[in-house]
């Protein structure tokens, strides 16, 4: 393999990983606040590039305020989904909680393919198709947005989480739920805090990669697979294990198209859970669960 | 100060309180004294705002709390330490206390904030060096420390301890209700204390209640309680001499 090759598939497994580290975020700060996990959160991936296309063409109000548009839209979405389905039930068992996010992630691409149909969708590159050449191989503008505004919302995220004390307060909840409430944190509003910010996380993820690889009504369930998978990897609860689990795993997607068969492109992701769960359930940056007694 | 009349709790199904009556004045210890499974944990939870009652009334300060939810409660001026302190492990010792003060938050309170957070590191020096170090690597006692501590953030005008000294060594535990007096005289604040250990508890404490079953069998001040047979035998392990 030559340094060309190398560097390509490096830029589009970070390219592609990056996307995924910001589904697997979205899982990760429901995770947090409810233990449950979110299977809407490819939804909202898709609702983010799809809305941002329907923007567009029904508004017709520029490529900025569309896309703007879009992920307020998605979360609030969010919003409506803690509010409708999780709050009401909020007693359930986690289990419970979970088969009702799947029954929203279904509801919710039902609904979009009621709207807008089957067809698949593009949105128009942020800043044009013109490819930039670097040593030998081949980087489109759209990859160079895609990496620069996942760092930037994990940077942001990163500051919330531990600067502000919203942040903190929404940590606590996972930390000592018990806790949190004794001291007067609002559980609920954190909960539903916490679904607005995956919403908006997925939302921007979707967005910034649809000029890239189009989306239609049923692109989430693939993209919220890929988020889990990430997840696992890099450690189910920890943020940043979950942006890198996305970028490893867009790595060994690109590397494995490459070098093996893309049509095993997809398998790498179930085939990487599998292996983590054997080898390290608690993912690569996970803490095995221990206490001082 | 606090005032609960007939309350009826139920948890999970189980009766845990029945028809408990209590009150706590101003600038009091009361100690609520009792075995596993006596209900005091229970009572405190709903105190807080935990759990709801399905009979009866709570008032804290003529203030009616029976259907408060707990972030009110807090602001009404009730901290609760807990059971087995809760402290927020993988945060610093000096995040705890800042969530502490979570009801108060806002860019003007915030001088004020940091000033309370030096008091507390007044009061257990410990914590002051050990505040970046994350709450989880402190021992039993020093996160004990920090769980009033992060209570005492709320500025409460009362405290309801949960078996603070759980777990602790002697010295250690007489040490933090020590504290506990000292805040009471320092701070003017009123303490409902719940503890198995009812010797220590009574020796601090201006009165007592007696828990058995979810209900209260016995109340008065410590003195008469420290007498009492029954509860010498039953709580405070001394044999009643032979007459």
């Amino acid at each position: 393999m030559d340094l060309a090759s190398l560097l390509q598939f490096l830029a589009s497994g970070l390219t592609v990983g990056s996307t995924y580290g910001l589904a697997a975020l979205g899982f990760t700060i429901i995770f947090n606040t409810t233990g449950i996990i979110n299977f809407a959160q490819g939804e909202f991936v898709m609702l983010g590039g799809i809305l941002a296309v329907v923007f567009m063409h029904w508004l017709d109000p520029g490529l900025p305020a569309a896309i703007l548009l879009a992920v307020v839209a998605t979360t609030l979405v969010g919003l409506l989904m803690e509010r409708l389905t999780i709050r009401p039930v909020r007693n359930a068992s986690a289990i419970n909680l979970i088969i009702v996010t799947i029954g929203v992630s279904i509801t919710i691409r039902g609904l979009v393919m009621l709207f807008w149909g089957k067809d698949t969708y593009v949105l128009p590159a942020f800043s044009g198709m013109a490819p930039i050449h670097l040593l030998g191989a081949t980087i489109i503008p759209q990859s160079l947005w895609i990496l620069g505004i996942a760092v930037v919302v994990l940077a942001l995220l990163k500051g919330f989480f531990s600067r502000t004390i919203f942040g903190r307060a929404m940590l606590a909840c996972s930390f000592e739920p018990r806790a949190a409430r004794l001291v007067g944190i609002s559980v609920e509003r954190m909960v539903m805090a916490s679904f607005m910010l995956s919403a908006f996380v997925g939302a921007v993820g979707g967005v910034i990669l649809t000029p890239l690889t189009m989306t239609s009504y049923d692109v989430g369930v693939l993209l919220g697979m890929k988020g889990f998978a990430a997840c696992i990897l890099g450690g189910l609860g920890n943020p940043f294990g979950a942006a890198a689990g996305g970028l490893i795993l867009g790595i060994l997607e690109a590397f494995g198209a490459g070098l093996v068969s893309s049509a095993y492109k997809d398998a790498i992701a179930f085939v990487v859970i599998l292996g983590i769960l054997l080898w390290k359930p608690s993912g690569l940056f996970g803490v095995p669960d221990t206490e001082r007694v | 100060m606090l005032i609960l009349k007939n309350v009826d709790i139920f948890y999970s199904r189980v009766h845990a309180v029945r028809r408990v009556s209590l009150h706590v004045n101003q600038g009091e210890i009361v100690a609520l004294i009792g075995g596993n499974g006596a209900g005091k944990t229970t009572l405190l939870t709903t105190i807080s705002g935990l759990l709801r009652s399905s009979g009866g009334s709570l008032h804290f300060d003529g203030q009616d709390i029976t259907r408060l939810r707990p972030e009110h409660i807090v602001a009404a001026g009730i901290s609760q330490v807990p059971e087995r302190r809760l402290v927020f492990k993988p945060m610093s010792v000096e995040d705890n206390l800042l969530l502490g003060a979570y009801q108060r938050r806002g860019l003007k309170m915030r001088n004020q904030i940091q000033q309370e957070i030096r008091q507390v590191y007044e009061m257990f020096p410990v914590l002051g060096q050990r505040r970046k170090q994350s709450a989880g690597t402190l021992s039993g006692g020093e996160q004990q420390m920090l769980a009033i501590g992060r209570a005492l953030m709320a500025k409460p005008r009362m405290l309801l301890l949960d078996e603070p000294g759980m777990g602790l060594a002697p010295a250690l535990s007489q040490m933090i209700f020590r504290h506990v007096v000292e805040l009471r005289d320092a701070f003017g604040l009123t303490v409902l204390l719940v503890e198995q250990n009812a010797k220590c508890a009574l020796r601090i404490a201006n009165r007592g209640y007696v828990m058995e079953t979810g209900r209260i069998i016995l109340q008065g001040s410590s003195e008469e309680l420290q007498l009492n047979r029954d509860v010498q035998r039953a709580y405070l392990g001394r044999e009643v001499e032979q007459q």
